[in-house]
């Protein structure tokens, strides 16, 4: 027996154990924190035994709800997985996943591991886990305070990418050109997965775009297709870098405003319908993703198409609550692509019903809250109902929705989250329904608050 | 009447919302009355003298400086020099600010010439100032911002810094000044967006316009309660987080 591995995973679990007792939250990084002071390789070691291999997953938008997607799809299949399902994903949160869900001498329980990794982590995640599957999701712009400019990032990957080898597969965003630039030539074996589709076009590049240059030759990219942020078909006039041809494609997407998506996958000349019952054609990325990590990994389409259907957003993305009468619509807002997409839903619903948005400061939401001037809030100037701010930078939130356009009769600033809860409640007509967006801690704040008033369960319980 | 605001290369230099400062102009002139025309301007666009009213120039990714830098050589940083002697006014933020000094010098490779509009120098640091930023102006009063750069700027003797740093480490994080001023041209290292929450520094732009394209020196006062509870929330904040 490794006995120091052992007793790393003793700290672990002992330490997530006490701080739950003790009440202090879900305990999901803390016990890492202590497992990787007694055992540095810790998860090496673990991680090395888990003999179905391991599966990453990176990108700046969807690993929590894409993870949660390919896990499901996996148990489906009958496997037991190991994940880091919390959404905990620097190397002491995995650390503390696997050290919960291992024996007390160290042997994990799992045939299989997905791992959901944070951006800047993720070289070291790589190094540490030895993957059998990366599945790259996306790169956006992201609280620059805490992981620098975009283009960092980019490099630090591709020098993690060049350390692979021929017998472990990347799966790639084909549709996101700073991705596919940073997997070319490269030992492991690289898949695309990516939509077509005419439908939801972008007439033009957002604003905050950090991609919309050539990584080859520096020219402007050129779109025939664009779905989602710098997401799409891309062509570079200059040195005839364009998009590969996909290996997963995603075709027939039909998006239903707040409740869901549909669309066909097809691989390797057969094709199948996929419903998910979440909305957005972030979660149709989200998904497609998902089904290509899982066909890779050698799960049937039908098994596939039924876990999907019955998926439910991951804690915090987007979820129902009933609450004194009126139901309440929570969608995590954390950086300007996923803030755009969230109000590109609201605004082709049409949305008539109070919102409330909850803008936090603190390090896990980024601590410059700049990045709310390159969300297109300007998609809201047409409607009427009131829009309330809350949170330690609501009062920057209220700059940001006056200087879009709306009408200053609309904006309502409200104090402290704390305090404003409620009246905001109050100001959804009973039977009716309210959207609330708060950053991620604010998200956490808003999910104490409605636990302590039985309307939602604590997150380390899901 | 009719504004013309000019966005250097808005399209490789766009981050941390530089975008704001343009929105912030833009608004602040429409609530008045005042026509606004945003006119990207990049690389390779020739810059006419006397066509724009005011100039915005953000900050970018290291990648994206290089081409800008060479781009801004030769007859269009002349342009832009003889504008701002004109009475133009202009904002610039951490890498645009950066190139309108005399050069860059990062940590490896070639300096990046500036034009040299401000008398200042910047030169790649080992340690990234982050955080929000406080400084007093003697000419804006208070100005709060976010801070984000590992340059480190340095003043010579014929420049006025845009002010003091009370919170946050500014220019060079020795000297205690933040930014630089030199007829209506301010540089400094201010994100947040900076004009929205400082909406005297929008003005003082506006007004500078106006002054040189229809001799105009009086605006119409707005209703700026939300930007001056926005200015004192970040300003608290700054405090708290010192």
């Amino acid at each position: 027996m490794d006995v120091r591995l052992a007793a790393g995973v003793t700290a672990g679990k002992l330490s997530g154990r006490a701080i739950r007792l003790l009440g202090r939250g879900g305990g999901t990084a803390a016990p890492g924190l202590i497992a990787n002071l007694i055992e540095p390789n810790i998860l090496n070691k673990l991680t090395g035994k888990v003999r179905g291999g391991r599966i990453v997953v990176a990108g700046t938008n969807g690993k929590t709800t894409t993870s949660r997607m390919l896990a499901n799809i996996l148990e489906q299949a009958d496997l037991r997985v190991i994940h880091n399902r919390s959404g905990s994903n620097l190397v002491r949160g995995i650390s503390a996943a696997f050290a919960a869900q291992s024996s007390w001498s160290g042997e994990p329980r799992g045939d299989i591991a997905v791992i959901e990794s944070d951006e800047a982590a993720f070289p070291d995640v790589v190094q540490r886990v030895n993957p059998r599957v990366i599945l790259l999701l996306n790169l956006f712009r992201d609280q620059l305070d805490r992981y620098g400019e975009l283009d960092t990032i980019a490099s630090r990957w591709r020098a993690s990418f060049e350390r692979l080898r021929p017998d472990q597969t990347l799966l790639v965003n084909g549709d996101d050109p700073a991705l596919t630039a940073i997997t070319e030539d490269i030992a492991a074996r690289r898949f695309l997965f990516g939509i077509e589709t005419s439908r939801y076009l972008l007439p033009e590049l957002p604003h905050a775009v950090d991609s919309a240059l050539c990584r080859r030759c520096g020219a402007p990219l050129r779109y025939p297709q664009l779905f989602l942020s710098h997401l799409g078909e891309y062509v570079c006039d200059s040195c005839g870098f364009r998009r590969p041809p996909l290996d997963f494609a995603a075709s027939e997407v039909e998006l239903h405003g707040l409740d869901s998506v549909s669309l066909q996958l097809a691989h390797d000349e057969s094709a199948f319908d996929l419903s998910l019952a979440i909305p957005g054609l972030y979660n149709a990325y989200n998904a497609i993703a998902a089904a290509s990590a899982a066909l890779a990994v050698g799960v049937g389409p039908a098994l596939i198409a039924e876990t999907l259907g019955e998926f439910r957003s991951a804690f915090g993305r987007i979820e129902r609550v009933s609450y004194r009468g009126r139901q309440v619509v929570i969608v995590l807002v954390k950086n300007p692509v996923g803030f755009d997409e969230v109000l590109r839903m609201l605004a082709a619903a049409s949305l008539s019903e109070p919102a409330l948005i909850v803008i936090n400061d603190l390090d896990a939401d980024g601590r410059d809250v700049s990045w709310l001037w390159d969300v297109n809030v300007e998609q809201l100037a047409d409607g009427s109902a009131p829009i309330y701010t809350s949170g330690i930078r609501g009062a920057d939130m209220a700059v940001r929705l006056k200087y879009a356009g709306i009408a200053t009769e609309r904006i309502q600033p409200l104090g402290a989250l704390a305090n404003s809860f409620e009246k905001f409640v109050d100001a959804i007509p009973e039977g009716g329904s309210g959207y609330i967006l708060p950053t991620y801690t604010a998200m956490l704040e808003l999910r104490r608050m409605l636990a302590r008033r039985g309307a939602v369960t604590d997150f380390w319980e899901q | 009447m009719k504004l013309s605001i000019c966005w250097l290369y808005g399209s490789s230099m766009n981050i941390y919302g530089d975008r704001g400062n343009v929105l912030a102009l833009a608004q602040r002139c429409r609530w008045r009355g005042i026509e606004a025309e945003i006119v990207q301007h990049g690389l390779g666009d020739s810059l006419e003298p006397r066509v724009h009213d005011i100039y915005f120039w953000g900050g970018g990714q290291d990648r994206e400086q290089i081409n800008v830098s060479a781009d801004v050589q030769g007859a269009k940083g002349e342009t832009l020099k003889a504008e701002i002697e004109d009475g133009a006014p202009l904002l610039s933020v951490c890498g645009g600010y950066q190139l309108l000094g005399h050069y860059y010098r990062p940590a490896d490779g070639a300096d990046l010439p500036g034009i040299g509009l401000f008398d200042a120098t910047t030169t790649a640091g080992n340690e990234r100032f982050i955080g929000n930023i406080v400084i007093e102006s003697s000419e804006f009063g208070e100005l709060v911002g976010f801070e984000n750069h590992s340059g480190l700027t340095h003043l010579g003797p014929t420049s006025e810094p845009l002010g003091k740093v009370r919170v946050g480490r500014g220019n060079n994080g020795v000297d205690g000044t933040e930014g630089c001023r030199y007829r209506n041209a301010i540089g400094c290292y201010m994100h947040g967006a900076l004009l929205p929450k400082n909406p005297l520094l929008s003005d003082f732009l506006i007004c500078a316009a106006l002054r040189r394209r229809y001799g105009i020196d009086v605006l119409p006062v707005l209703d700026d309660s939300l930007e001056t509870t926005a200015h004192a929330s970040a300003v608290g904040r700054a405090l708290a987080r010192r």
